[in-house]
């Protein structure tokens, strides 16, 4: 019986170290932003379903640690497809073309909504960007007029920014700083709020402006709830006072629990964010390796389905999803690029 | 002498003395069992309380709610050249078939926007299936056939109350025509809740309503069967070695050391070994069982050794030493006589470490394995994910429906756990002995 033991042990170590020799490999390789991840992976089950190729596997790096993995290399073991919920940095560019992938198509794919919301309990607000800028930023000018010296937040309830905002704590759950949602709210939401304070930050060097801009308070006011935004909606739920901050899906999933704040006198709607109304809004992109197509089967079929107008259009599954469509004349200018297979350019 | 031990300084012999702490003896011991009885309750309880709320959450997930409809199998729509080729037959517009069937069920809906509403109700994914039905029977080609469709998931949540017909209709997603049309079909029994079987049978999907835990179920059975055969004959190679033969000096000292420095490193450090030397310098392939079971033995194997060490210390002296008083040679004590009455022990270890690894994503993270993977895995080289990744991805999904396919995925990786739990305990009867 141990002897028997002993030497199946033996023999599943022999085979493991056998098999250790790269393979060719048949499926579609996909890497990137967990914001892209619910879209992509409606479009590669799709694929798999209906095209006869392997569904592509997909795997939810985040953008970062996405372009990272795809800029390691050419071959077999390097992703074929990024996913991202911005733009690919010259950085990373660079550093693509130094490991040999020269050849990048970039496919932007539509917009995604970053959304303010509270429990349908509680009225909506209604917040400009300068506001969630008080509300939200480590230092904020004195008294939060502009000009005013740079002081810690003193700011405890949401009426001490503006009689107009509710007389309740400050309390926003949010992303955490590793989350692209985290990303594109400071650019899009702190940054651009922090534009009204010009007078007081202006004489500051560039690295201590964006400190300054883009710092959230670490006082208890914004909370870091992780990456899971459905945890965020259940909270929200249990809390009327506490706002949260998520991607606009969320928001469409569960309209009968959470509504959307007005923010710069916009709502959150398809129809706003879809028409760049809504301020707080970013692009999603996929990037596409050149070089594994023709290698990997698959991958031109691939982009063709996404970019096809049952997938990523104004009626489109990806629509029922919760992505934001691009305007028709950008939609169909993309997907000739995308089908051709026309390199980046910055 | 015998007065000096029944007697104590003021006189009492030991008898009275005995007596009269009686009471308060048995009142400490009584306090003592309460306190026990106080911990095992709370632990029940907490456990209790956990249980009921995830299968609250997960039965609804057992079952899904169908629609039948007569769907005309058209020659025109499917193979309009009537070849019979079944690459023409794969090419065929099955969504189509639904739409009419749906369109032949409702007749008077024809605006375009409810005409989209009514064909969102069933599955997006059903299209799939008649083409699998198809490709299986071409025979039905012509035919109609009364088929159970599953409904959408939004539908589904509807059907199981977890949405509020109370609610404005802004604020749902499945509007008043919707439930219209729900009721009718209810009405006349073509929209029921069924055993979900598909839940059990297939991988996973972006579909609530057709997403299956069979694929993370497969994966997490390669990869748990990877770490056995490499653990479980490593770990107890070494804890032999070291316990039965090896020289007791610095050096094994520092083994030991080391051994359960390794029990206490957290696992995404394994996670980030793995991602540097399985993928980066041996080019295994990512996202691959292989490579996990890889990973998660090494994570195991301080566990096992610890454990199979404490199991040959018990062994008493007397079994070894009889056996070479009779001749036995050393590996002959160990394989006859010490490793045999060891392995219940050993067993017991390898278990706990195995049902640890069961439960780990973080180093599978690293290397690949968090993943949306469609196909079932048919190897361990094939990519996979696992049970606890499964329940990890869906928490994280926007769908509603994903929330009680969550605490479904949740009993099932309990069921598993307890599974092997109870091959654990079978096994350790099989093999005990006392003496």
């Amino acid at each position: 019986m141990i002897k028997r033991t002993l030497l199946l042990g033996a023999l599943a170590t022999m085979a493991v170290a056998g098999a250790g020799a790269a393979e060719a490999r048949d499926q579609i390789n996909i890497v990137g932003s967990s914001t892209v991840y619910p879209f992509s992976t409606v479009v590669a089950e799709r694929f798999g379903k209906g095209s006869g190729f392997n569904t592509p596997k997909v795997e939810s790096t985040g953008s970062g640690g996405g372009l990272k993995l795809f800029c390691a290399g050419v071959g077999v073991g390097h992703p074929d497809i990024t996913n991202s919920s911005r733009r690919i940095k010259k950085s990373e560019v660079e550093s693509c073309a130094k490991n040999g992938v020269t050849d990048i198509t970039e496919v932007k794919i539509g917009y995604d909504g970053i959304v303010v919301a509270n429990s349908k309990k509680a009225p909506q607000a209604q917040f400009t960007l300068p506001q969630l800028f008080l509300a939200l930023a480590k230092q904020v000018p004195e008294g939060g007029k502009d000009g005013g010296k740079l002081v810690a937040n003193p700011f405890k309830k949401w009426s001490d920014i503006d009689k107009s905002l509710p007389d309740a704590k400050i309390e926003v759950l949010g992303p955490p700083p590793t989350s692209g949602t985290r990303d594109a709210f400071n650019e899009l939401v702190m940054e651009v709020g922090c534009e009204s304070f010009k007078a007081s930050t202006k004489d500051l060097e560039k690295k201590a402006h964006q400190a300054v801009c883009q710092g959230i308070r670490e006082d208890g006011a914004y909370i870091e709830a992780g990456e899971n935004d459905n945890l965020i909606v259940q909270k929200l739920d249990a809390n009327p006072n506490a706002f949260g901050v998520f991607g606009f899906s969320f928001l469409d999933q569960n309209a009968d629990k959470i509504q959307g704040s007005v923010v710069g006198g916009e709502q959150p709607t398809f129809e706003n964010i879809s028409a760049q109304n809504y301020p707080v809004s970013r692009p999603l992109y996929f990037y596409v390796k050149k070089a594994h197509v023709g290698q990997i089967p698959g991958i031109k079929e691939f982009v063709a389905e996404f970019t096809s107008e049952k997938a990523w259009g104004p009626d489109g599954y990806l629509s029922d999803r919760g992505l934001i469509p691009l305007p028709d004349a950008e939609r169909k200018k993309t997907r000739t690029d995308a089908v051709g297979m026309s390199n980046l350019s910055m | 002498m015998t007065e000096s031990i029944l007697q104590d300084r003021t006189g009492r012999n030991t008898a009275d003395r005995v007596q009269a702490g009686l009471k308060r003896r048995y009142a400490a011991e009584r306090r003592f069992r309460i306190y026990g009885l106080i911990s095992i309750l709370t632990a029940m309880g907490f456990l209790a309380a956990l249980l009921t709320s995830i299968a609250g959450n997960g039965y609804g997930a057992f079952l899904q709610t169908h629609v039948r409809l007569d769907i005309l199998f058209s020659k025109a729509d499917l193979d309009p050249g009537g070849t019979g080729d079944p690459a023409v037959l794969r090419q065929g517009d099955y969504d189509a078939l639904i739409k009419d069937a749906l369109a032949h069920r409702f007749p008077d809906v024809t605006s375009r926007a409810d005409k989209r509403k009514l064909n969102g109700m069933i599955s997006a994914s059903a299209g799939f299936d008649l083409a699998q039905m198809v490709a299986d029977e071409p025979e039905i080609v012509g035919t109609t056939q009364r088929i159970w469709l599953p409904a959408t998931g939004d539908i589904d949540v509807f059907v199981k109350g977890n949405v509020s017909e109370k609610v404005p209709e802004t604020e749902r997603r499945i509007k008043d025509v919707e439930i219209g049309w729900v009721k009718a079909l209810q009405s006349t029994g073509d929209l029921e809740l069924k055993f979900n079987t598909r839940f059990f049978t297939s991988g996973d999907s972006r579909n609530p309503e057709v997403a299956g835990i069979w694929g993370a179920v497969v994966g997490s059975l390669f990869t748990l069967i990877i770490t056995l055969a490499l653990a479980f004959p490593l770990g107890v190679m070494a804890a032999v070695y070291l316990e039965e033969f090896a020289p007791k000096n610095r050096w094994t000292d520092l083994v030991e050391v080391n051994i359960n420095n390794l029990a206490a490193v957290p696992s995404i450090v394994f996670g980030l070994l793995g991602l540097a030397v399985f993928l980066n310098f041996f080019h295994l392939p990512r996202s691959a069982p292989l490579v996990g079971g890889m990973v998660l033995a090494l994570i195991t194997l301080p566990t096992i050794i610890i454990a199979s060490r404490a199991a040959l210390k018990a062994v008493p002296p007397s079994i070894r030493e009889a056996a070479l008083g009779v001749g036995a040679s050393r590996m002959q004590t160990v394989t006859h006589h010490v490793l045999p009455l060891a392995m219940p022990g050993m067993l017991t270890g390898t278990i706990i470490g195995m049902a640890h690894a069961l439960g780990e994503t973080a180093p599978l993270l690293m290397i690949g394995m968090v993943a949306f993977i469609v196909d079932i895995p048919t190897s361990p080289l094939d990519p996979a994910t696992v049970l606890p990744v499964q329940v990890y991805l869906w928490a994280d999904s926007a769908e509603r429906a994903f929330v009680e396919r969550t605490s479904a995925a949740i009993l099932v990786l309990i069921a598993f756990l307890i599974c092997m739990n109870l091959l654990a305990i079978i096994l350790r009867k099989r093999f005990e002995r006392r003496w």
